[in-house]
């Protein structure tokens, strides 16, 4: 028998009883519905979680002074400084796998442009922490070298300072007071959103390394080319691992620290931090795949329940088509195909419901909802073949009948 | 060689510990073109035989020729093949699919031979027209009555062309004059060459066959022709 007159018999066995193969039906459909909405939502908050987590920058470590409180009167009996602007340019050049080593100092600062201020961070860098952070302006410009190198008193806004001070004026060419230093405004970072902390990465000013150490924040630092912390990103993620073990020889090394005194720095690893995160993201959606996969499964039972009854029930009809020429083989196919007919019709109807709910769901929780075309696929190929796998044990017991006690049968 | 070649067959089933002998060493032969009438009472092996004949059950032991084929040592699949394009089965019950029209159950022997629609609508129309139902096409059992039932069951079984036509108790269901019109079809359509087979325990039924073998306790207890037949029929089967 072909596989379209197979098709053709299953569609008119279904309709011959059309409530209880709706409701049969039904379990695949909300089975399937469960699993979609469920892997949607799964992979919505994984998603909001690696946009955080990529926000920070992707393949980067930090390496930070140690113990700042202390930071003086460590320095002051000279065992060790603080990391500085050679700790970072010792990184670049000699650390495999390095992309960019970016010094940075940081502090609570208050801004004040005309009659408004504001209280942000303030970020003195160069040019490497944009690279490192995978961070641009959204408009004016970025710093260049020059500025870098002579610690010109110009800034860069983050977008909520921008709001906060200048609503919705152009902040460009403008003029910003921090600690009463007047810097000009050059540009404006694009928008970063919160961290995966929950911190407003946007309300934040970038400086020049240099006029943010000496102008702004210089009294928190020791010496001229102190920095708090230095951004690393290497090229690869294969690269974090033994860069951070030749970072931690080579500062120990540039800080003369010997055989067992502690390190005066450490270093931590943002992408475990990002991975882990990610991790707990990734369990939380199977575990909810995983509960909707079970309610499939009951429909699939649903499904065998009825092809047995099926079977049963028409006995007659499977000794007749034995008789007129059917081999089993055709019997087992045509009720293979009955079965996943079910449970295919199902599953479609499955992702219409099951797209539907997580995209209200993502509505609601203000997620970003993601029915990928891969698990609509996957949905609709997984209830064909919960149709093939339950409808089996029936199929092969109509195709094992007897035909001489098949046409007895009342 | 006849159509059918029936040489010592025997079957025996096992009903748990007790050996039941349904069929004891029936050596028959079966000429193409003949009208046979398979009687005796229940128990007595007829629907055994009938079973074999039709290639719906295997021999225990013996030889069983059906059309040249040693039915005996065929598989499931090869005798599904063997029953679809050599026998047309004829059932008490009609056995009707209920939710398709007369066409539709027609063509069922011919979804398994693997034609194509095309050629099934037109065969199965040819098979109605000759059983004098051409105009119920597209009528599903339920809307027929017991004779035209079963002249579509018989339509059906002449579909695929058989060789044989095995009826098991055709008229069983039917009133007396509904029985009568489906006999007078069977001897017509003996007459255009169809071999049949009929099995049934109805002496009235059973007189419209040219031959008649009888079936007692798993043994032919007789075997002979009603009336003069042709020339090429003269040799009679051989009784046990």
């Amino acid at each position: 028998m072909s596989s379209i007159e197979a098709l053709r018999s299953a569609l008119s066995a279904i309709m011959a009883n059309a409530l209880r193969s709706l409701l049969t039906m039904l379990g695949i459909v909300i089975g399937v519905a469960a699993v979609i909405a469920m892997v949607a939502i799964g992979s919505g908050a994984r998603n909001l979680v690696d946009r955080q987590i990529r926000s920070l920058g992707a393949n980067l470590a930090v390496i930070t002074a140690g113990n700042v409180t202390q930071g003086g009167v460590r320095l002051g009996v000279g065992a060790a400084s603080t990391l500085t602007d050679e700790d970072a340019e010792a990184i670049r050049r000699e650390v495999d796998g390095v992309v960019a080593a970016a010094p940075f100092v940081q502090g609570s600062v208050q801004v004040v442009a005309g009659g408004e201020n504001w209280g942000t961070r303030l970020y003195g860098v160069d040019l490497d922490w944009f690279a490192a952070r995978d961070w641009d302006v959204a408009y004016g410009r970025s710093f260049d070298p020059e500025e870098i190198r002579r610690g010109d008193i110009v800034v860069i806004l983050g977008q909520t300072v921008v709001r906060s001070l200048f609503g919705e004026d152009d902040p460009m060419g403008r003029s910003v007071r921090v600690r009463n230093v007047p810097f000009r405004v050059i540009g404006v970072m694009a928008p970063k959103g919160q961290s995966a902390f929950g911190q407003d990465q946007d309300d934040v000013i970038f400086v020049p390394l240099d006029a943010g150490r000496r102008r702004v924040l210089g009294r928190n630092y020791a010496k001229d080319r102190s920095v708090g912390s230095i951004f690393v990103k290497f090229a690869t993620e294969e690269n974090i691992e033994p860069g951070i073990d030749a970072m931690t020889h080579l500062v120990r090394q540039l800080h003369r620290i010997g055989g067992d005194q502690e390190d005066d720095f450490s270093i931590r690893n943002l992408t475990e931090i990002a991975n882990t995160a990610s991790a707990s993201a990734n369990t939380l959606s199977i575990l909810l795949a995983a509960v909707a996969a079970v309610s499939l499964l009951v429909g699939g039972i649903g499904i065998m329940n009825i092809m047995l009854v099926s079977v049963t029930e028409r006995t007659r009809e499977i000794g007749l088509r034995l008789a007129v020429g059917a081999r089993p083989r055709d019997i087992l196919g045509q009720f293979l195909i009955e079965a996943t007919t079910l449970s295919t019709i199902g599953g479609v109807f499955g992702v219409g419901f099951g797209t539907a709910a997580a995209y209200l769901v993502a509505q609601m929780a203000g997620w970003p909802s993601l029915v990928s075309a891969n698990a609509i696929l996957i949905a609709v190929g997984f209830s064909a073949l919960v149709g093939i796998f339950f409808g089996l044990y029936p199929a092969k017991r109509a195709a094992r009948l007897d035909p001489i006690e098949a046409l007895r049968r009342e | 060689m006849a159509l059918i070649e029936v040489r010592d067959l025997g079957r025996v089933y096992h009903l748990d510990a007790d050996r039941v002998v349904a069929l004891d060493h029936v050596t028959i032969d079966i000429e193409k073109g003949e009208f046979v009438a398979v009687m005796g009472p229940s128990g007595s092996g007829k629907s055994t035989f009938m079973n074999l004949i039709g290639c719906l059950d295997r021999p225990t032991g013996g030889r069983y020729r059906l059309a040249g084929a040693a039915v005996e040592s065929l598989d499931a699949n090869a005798l599904a093949g063997l029953r679809n394009r050599e026998i047309g089965f004829v059932f008490q019950q009609f056995n009707l699919l209920p939710r398709t029209d007369a066409l539709s159950n027609v063509e069922l022997p011919m979804i398994y031979a693997g034609l194509n629609r095309k050629t099934r609508r037109e065969r199965a129309m040819k098979a109605l027209h000759r059983v004098g139902l051409a105009d119920r096409a597209h009528h599903r059992p339920m809307q027929l009555s017991g004779g035209q039932q079963q002249r579509v069951a018989i339509a059906r079984a002449l579909v695929n062309g058989p060789s044989l036509l095995l009826a098991d108790e055709p008229t069983g269901a039917l009133d007396s004059r509904t029985s009568g019109e489906i006999l007078s079809l069977f001897e017509e359509l003996n007459r255009d060459g169809v071999t049949i087979l009929l099995v049934t325990h109805d002496a009235e039924v059973g007189r419209h066959a040219r031959r008649l073998i009888r079936f007692r306790d798993g043994r032919v207890t007789e075997d002979r022709c009603r009336m003069p037949l042709d020339s090429r029929d003269l040799m009679p089967g051989t009784a046990a």
